[in-house]
Parts: structure tokens; C-alpha cells; sequence
């Protein structure tokens, strides 16, 4: 053996010397655990943080998410300032009302909706009135002015001050979601991955039967016999999820976990199954659950706007329910005329279930290093 | 031996069903550890050589209890008393028996928890055993990154396995096994993922803390040069069985079965100009599902005589020699 060298002597290793040279701050071992421990997690949080900024999308997504936090706390602060006071009759989200009196043309066929009205609804404010009759009455909705910088829906409700106010629910109900998902899926996919056999075959089959079913019209008739609330609907989209698709998305992964040799070594350490399960198997599953989470946001956003728009949401107001109202009062195919009826509660949808799904995307590159274009 | 024997394997058997379904039981087995019988005495190292797929990680397996043996027995001796593993059931008893025996893994970069710092790597027999305390259990693991030779140890303590390199990983994982101070140890291809430069220090490390610490050590390797550096005997498996059972210069000077000859011709030879003699077995390693009841070695030995070895099961590990135990019809006794 043309290597051998003197037994004995470890420290004189060349090699040993040569990797242990790294620079790594000095810790200290007079420091209680816990203390190195957070500092570990600081320097890890510090290393991820620069791998999720090197991707510029996962930033616009965490930006548009910090303007659409900052809507939700400025519009209790602006209901207390410049909305309160003698203005909330007018500003309140759900029960304010604000609308100018205002002349119109009695019409057969409104061109214009802003100036005309068609004389079947001039007949509810007089029942006399004729085509070519100037008739005044309350315009609602009203187009975006000084004073509703986003115009009035068709009750003469402040749409920016709904747009504001509805942006909790929808934060609210994102994270109910998520967490419901994230920690049943997570239990879950771990567990079938773990214990195989019977317990597998059960937890992915029942994954399967969800995955089957059509989420939007089960909620539809959930709807229509109980009264939903937000955060029910909340549980109920992360119970169906995390026992359906994230679930099996997670076992794959944790399944790929639980065969590890580590896994082995602490078995042979002695750690029982919940230790193997929750220090090894779940740990090395978070990353990619913590990814589902923000996928689940998207989601969540997405079918509550579905949901209210069928009036079968119990929620005072939310993104959905305004397209709903305007729905309802026959403003849906006006299109562009009262376009701020349609356009901000349609957009925050989007764009909110969008960062989050950006973010999402920039996550997985944190948590699937194959992904990082380098 | 038998009575100093620390750790006794007796006829262990593994069986892995094939294409067993709900409705049907299996009907073939893989016969992956066939009635393999060894001891190893306090302080010995045995080393277990055989091809890839011989069964030489489920014999090891088997021994610390990360396999079920499907029959057979494992007799551990233990403060003087000698207990069969498969009776260990009882947690306190578990307790004991995980901290008695340990396992060292072949692959450094896949047995550490990439999420786990070292210390808590090496700490976690002691962590999910419940012994001591935190400050003490730091004490103790940076005792025992001084003496793999990590150090200064505060800075390996809390470094994650990612930071370190194979070799450090290696020593971690030998540090983690050794914690709890146990008697027996497998160690399974402990050097065969890591550079030849690294080897021989892991290599060294361990002998010097075989003999340190009063350790027996079960190595499985498949690579005989390795084998013959750290152990006191070596026993070479084939298809689930052992073939032969020898001193380790004894075995390498002498090798008695066919199946050795061929593995000992086998070893590279640095020298150019070496012409390398024919290999003298054919075809490659057979299945072992449900195997014939003759010599396992019968379609490839060189040897093989229809007259003896066709009408016969497998021959027996038989004493052909002083401590030279031979499974061959062939191979005649000798008296030394």
C-alpha cells in the first residue's frame, strides 16, 4: 500500500487541515444552545434570503403582496382619520352611502348610462315620466370623483374603501388555507411515506377520491345548505387540499426522505418512530410545504372570489362580493362604462393570487436547487 | 468459543418474499442471508468480503436491528450475559441494546440529517436516549470531535454536513456511533465513498479507537485490501452464505475455496508488467431466488465435480484446517 502512512497523529492530516480552514464565525461554546441556535437560523434565514433575491420575480411578487398588506392596515387608520367621524355614513365599506343627485335624459336605449336612463327605471322615481323627460335622482354607481377616487358601486358604497377593507378577508382567509394545508399535508404525506403499507395505501387513496372531486361545485352545494364563513371556508379549502393533491406531492418527497441512510442512523441511535418522523422526515419535507403553502394563498384567494360571486360566502365584503353586487344590479356586461365596478376587485384577485404565486415560484428555486439558472 | 464470544451469529436467514400481493402469498423467496453462522470475539474485528448483492449489509443489518432476521439467532453478550437480539423488545432493554451496539454507514454524505448540525448528529443518541444533560452532552460531543480528530471542536460543533467534507463527515458519523460507548460496532463500507487519500486516515482512526476503546467491530467491505488493513479475520460471503472463515493472512496466504482464489486473483497488482492470470470462474453471480439445494457456488466454480458436488446440498463451514473454516466438498483437510 503505497499510502500507507504512521497510524495515529490525526491533527498533523494535511487534508483535515486544509478544509477546516474555512472561514465561519468563531462560535463560542460559553453561548447557551438556544442562542447558537438562532444564530444558525439567522445565517441560514440570511443564506436563503440571497438566494430567493437573486430572482427579481419572487421580489415584484413579495412587493405587490407589501402594497396589498399596506391597503389592509391603512384602511382601519384611514376609517379613523380622514374616512371617520361624521364621513363614515358615507365611507363605510358595508353599510356607508354616498351618491349625488343628478340629472338624466329618459331614454328607450341608454348609450350613454352616465347621462341616460332608460325609461322603465325612470318610472320607479316618477311614475309619469316620458322619453325625453329630464329626470333628477341619485347616481349610483358613480364614476370615480374627488371625493370616491374609485366612483360608488351600484348601492353607493366607496369601492376603494371596500377594495381596502376587503384585502383582510382575503389575507385572513390565505393564510387559514395555507396553514390548514401545509400542516394536514404535511402529517399526512410523512406519515403514508413512513409507516407504508396499510396506512399509505388508505391516506393516498382518500387523496385520490378527493383529487376526483370537483372542489368548486361540492362548495357550491356546501353553500347551500349551511351558511359558510370565511374562515370555514378557509379550513375546508386547506382540509381538501392537504388530504388531496399537496398531500401527494409531499409523501413523494418525504418517501424520498425516509429511505435516507440518516434516517437508518438515528433508527439505530435508538429514536422512535415520532422521532424519526418529526426530526428527520418532516424537516427535510418543510421547504417544499412551505412552497404549497404559497401555491395553497393562490388558491384560496382565487375560489373565495368564485364563492362570494355565488352569494354563498357569509362575509360582510370581500373581492368577490363586489363583482357579485355589481353582478346582480346588471352592470356585468356594461364593460368598460362602469369599469370600476368590475376592474379593482378583479384585479386585486389577480394580482394578489399572482404574487403569491410568484413567490412561490421564487421559492422553489430556494428549495430545488436543480431550478437555479446558474 | 462459544463461551467468549461477544457477539455469536447462529444459522441467520433473510428472506425477502417476491411478488407478494393481497391476495396472494409469495411463493418465491430471495434467499439474501442463508444460514450464516460466525462469532466474534471481545476486541476482534471481523471483516465480511463478498461481491455486491451477497447479503453482507443484510448480515449486518440484521445485527444492530434495523432488519427483522426471518430465523436464526444473534446472540449479543452484554455485562456478562448473553442475550438473543430478536428477544429485545422491551424498551428499557432497547435503550440499552442501541447503545451497546452501532452502526457506521457507508455513505457519509447521505448519513448525516443535512438539517442537523453536527452537534446534534453526534449528540442524538444521547438526545433520544435521554442521557444527561445539555451541557454535559456538549462536553462530551466535543470530547469526542477531539478524539476523531476534528478540531478545534467548537468550530466543527456547529457546522451543518454540507460545510464539511467527506471525510470530516465520515469522522462525524464514527463520532456518532462511538458516543454512547458501545461494545459492538458494524461498519458498513465505512471508507469505500471516500477518496483513497481520506481512507487510510478513517482507516487508522478506527483502529486506533478499536483498540482505545475495547471495541468489536463487524466491517463489511468489499474491497479485500481494505479488510486485510482493519481486520483480525475475515469471512467471505457468497449468494447469502459463507464460504470461508479464516485469519486474515491466513486467508489471504492460503485461500482454500475456489471462490476466494478467484477474488484473491482478482486484486489489482501494481506492477505494468503483470500478466494477470485467466479468470478461472464463469458466467456472474446467479440469483438467489429459491435457490437449488447444491454448493451456491456449483455453476461457477472451476472445480465443481458433478459426481460430489451435483447430488449434494451445500457443504457445511467445516474446520479444514486450524481456524480455517472451508464450505467445500473439494478441499480436503489438512492437519497443520
Amino acid at each position: 500500500m503505497a499510502l500507507e502512512q504512521k497510524p495515529g497523529d490525526l491533527q498533523a492530516d494535511p487534508l483535515v487541515a486544509l478544509e477546516g480552514a474555512e472561514d465561519l464565525p468563531a462560535i463560542e461554546l460559553t453561548d447557551p444552545l438556544w442562542r447558537i441556535r438562532l444564530r444558525l437560523l439567522w445565517r441560514n434565514f440570511k443564506k436563503n434570503w440571497g438566494l430567493f433575491a437573486e430572482n427579481k420575480i419572487g421580489l415584484v411578487g413579495l412587493f405587490i403582496i407589501g402594497v396589498f398588506a399596506l391597503m389592509a392596515i391603512a384602511h382601519p387608520v384611514l376609517m379613523a382619520t380622514v374616512w371617520g367621524g361624521d364621513n363614515t355614513e358615507i365611507y363605510d365599506p358595508v353599510i356607508g352611502y354616498d351618491a349625488v343627485v343628478k340629472e338624466f335624459i329618459v331614454v328607450e336605449v341608454v348609450t350613454d348610462p352616465l347621462s341616460e336612463i332608460e325609461l322603465i327605471d325612470a318610472r320607479f322615481t316618477n311614475i309619469n315620466a316620458q322619453v325625453g323627460d329630464i329626470i333628477s335622482q341619485p347616481q349610483q354607481p358613480a364614476p370615480p370623483s374627488s371625493k370616491h377616487l374609485l366612483g360608488t358601486d351600484p348601492l353607493g358604497r366607496d369601492v376603494l374603501s371596500q377594495l381596502m377593507f376587503s384585502t383582510r378577508a382575503a389575507f385572513f382567509l390565505g393564510m387559514v388555507a395555507a396553514l390548514v394545508t401545509v400542516f394536514i399535508a404535511t402529517t399526512v404525506g410523512s406519515m403514508a411515506a413512513f409507516f407504508r403499507g396499510f396506512v399509505d395505501s388508505f391516506l393516498m387513496r382518500l387523496a385520490d377520491l378527493i383529487l376526483l372531486m370537483p372542489l368548486i361545485p361540492i362548495l357550491i352545494v356546501i353553500g347551500g345548505f349551511w351558511t359558510i364563513e370565511l374562515w370555514q371556508l378557509g379550513v375546508i379549502i386547506g382540509v381538501l387540499n392537504g388530504f388531496g393533491g399537496v398531500a401527494i406531492v409531499l409523501r413523494s418527497q418525504a418517501l424520498a426522505v425516509s429511505v435516507k441512510p440518516f434516517v437508518d442512523a438515528a433508527r439505530v441511535a435508538g429514536g422512535s418512530k415520532w422521532h424519526l418522523i418529526f426530526r428527520h422526515v418532516i424537516p427535510n419535507v418543510l421547504p417544499l410545504s412551505f412552497l404549497y403553502m404559497m401555491f395553497g394563498v393562490t388558491e384560496a384567494i382565487s375560489l373565495e372570489a368564485v364563492l362570494s360571486f355565488f352569494g354563498l360566502l357569509n362575509v360582510d365584503m370581500s373581492w368577490g362580493l363586489m363583482i357579485s353586487v355589481a353582478q346582480a344590479e346588471g352592470y356585468l356586461l356594461r364593460g368598460l362604462d362602469v369599469w370600476w365596478l368590475l376592474f379593482p376587485a378583479g384585479m386585486a384577485v389577480s394580482v394578489l393570487a399572482a404574487a403569491f404565486f410568484l413567490v412561490g415560484r421564487a421559492m422553489d428555486e430556494v428549495v430545488n436547487p436543480r431550478l437555479r439558472q446558474r | 468459543m462459544t463461551t467468549e464470544a461477544h457477539v455469536e451469529v447462529k444459522n441467520l436467514e433473510k428472506r425477502y418474499p417476491v411478488q407478494k400481493s393481497v391476495f396472494r402469498s409469495a411463493k418465491d423467496f430471495i434467499h439474501a442471508v442463508d444460514g450464516v453462522n460466525f462469532s466474534i470475539a471481545p476486541g476482534e474485528s471481523l471483516g465480511l468480503v463478498g461481491e455486491s448483492g451477497c447479503g453482507k449489509t443484510t448480515t449486518g443489518r440484521m445485527l444492530v436491528k434495523l432488519l427483522e432476521a426471518t430465523s436464526g439467532q444473534v446472540l449479543l453478550k452484554t455485562d456478562g450475559e448473553v442475550v438473543d437480539i430478536a428477544n429485545i423488545t422491551d424498551k428499557d432493554d432497547l435503550k440499552s441494546f442501541r447503545s451497546d451496539v452501532q452502526m457506521i454507514f457507508q455513505d457519509p454524505f447521505e448519513s448525516m440529517n443535512p438539517r442537523r448540525t453536527v452537534y446534534d448528529t453526534i449528540a442524538e443518541p444521547l438526545t433520544v436516549q435521554r442521557i444527561g444533560t445539555v451541557p454535559e452532552r456538549e462536553t462530551k460531543v466535543a470530547e469526542l470531535l477531539n478524539l476523531v480528530g476534528l478540531t478545534p471542536a467548537e468550530s466543527f460543533m456547529f457546522r451543518f454536513p454540507h460545510e464539511l467534507s467527506g471525510g470530516q463527515r465520515q469522522r462525524v458519523a464514527i463520532a456518532r456511533a462511538l458516543i454512547v460507548d458501545p461494545t459492538f460496532v458494524v461498519a458498513d463500507e465505512p471508507t469505500s465513498m471516500l477518496d483513497v487519500s481520506i481512507r487510510i486516515s478513517v482507516m487508522d482512526l478506527m483502529l486506533k479507537l478499536a483498540e482505545r476503546l475495547d471495541v468489536s467491530y463487524l466491517y463489511i467491505t468489499h474491497d479485500l485490501a481494505v479488510a486485510r488493513y482493519m481486520c483480525d479475520r475475515i469471512a467471505v460471503m457468497y449468494l447469502g452464505k459463507i464460504v470461508e472463515l479464516a485469519p486474515t493472512e491466513d486467508l489471504l496466504a492460503n485461500p482454500m475455496h475456489p471462490y476466494t482464489k478467484a477474488l484473491l486473483s482478482a486484486v489489482p497488482v501494481p506492477d505494468p508488467s503483470y500478466k494477470r492470470p485467466p479468470v478461472e470462474i464463469k458466467g456472474g453471480i446467479s440469483k438467489s431466488i429459491n435457490p437449488q439445494p447444491r454448493c451456491r457456488f456449483y455453476d461457477r466454480c472451476p472445480m465443481a465435480r458433478e459426481d460430489i458436488c451435483g447430488p449434494q446440498d451445500h457443504p457445511p463451514l467445516e474446520e479444514k484446517a486450524p481456524d480455517h473454516w472451508v464450505a467445500c466438498y473439494l478441499v480436503d483437510k489438512q492437519s497443520a
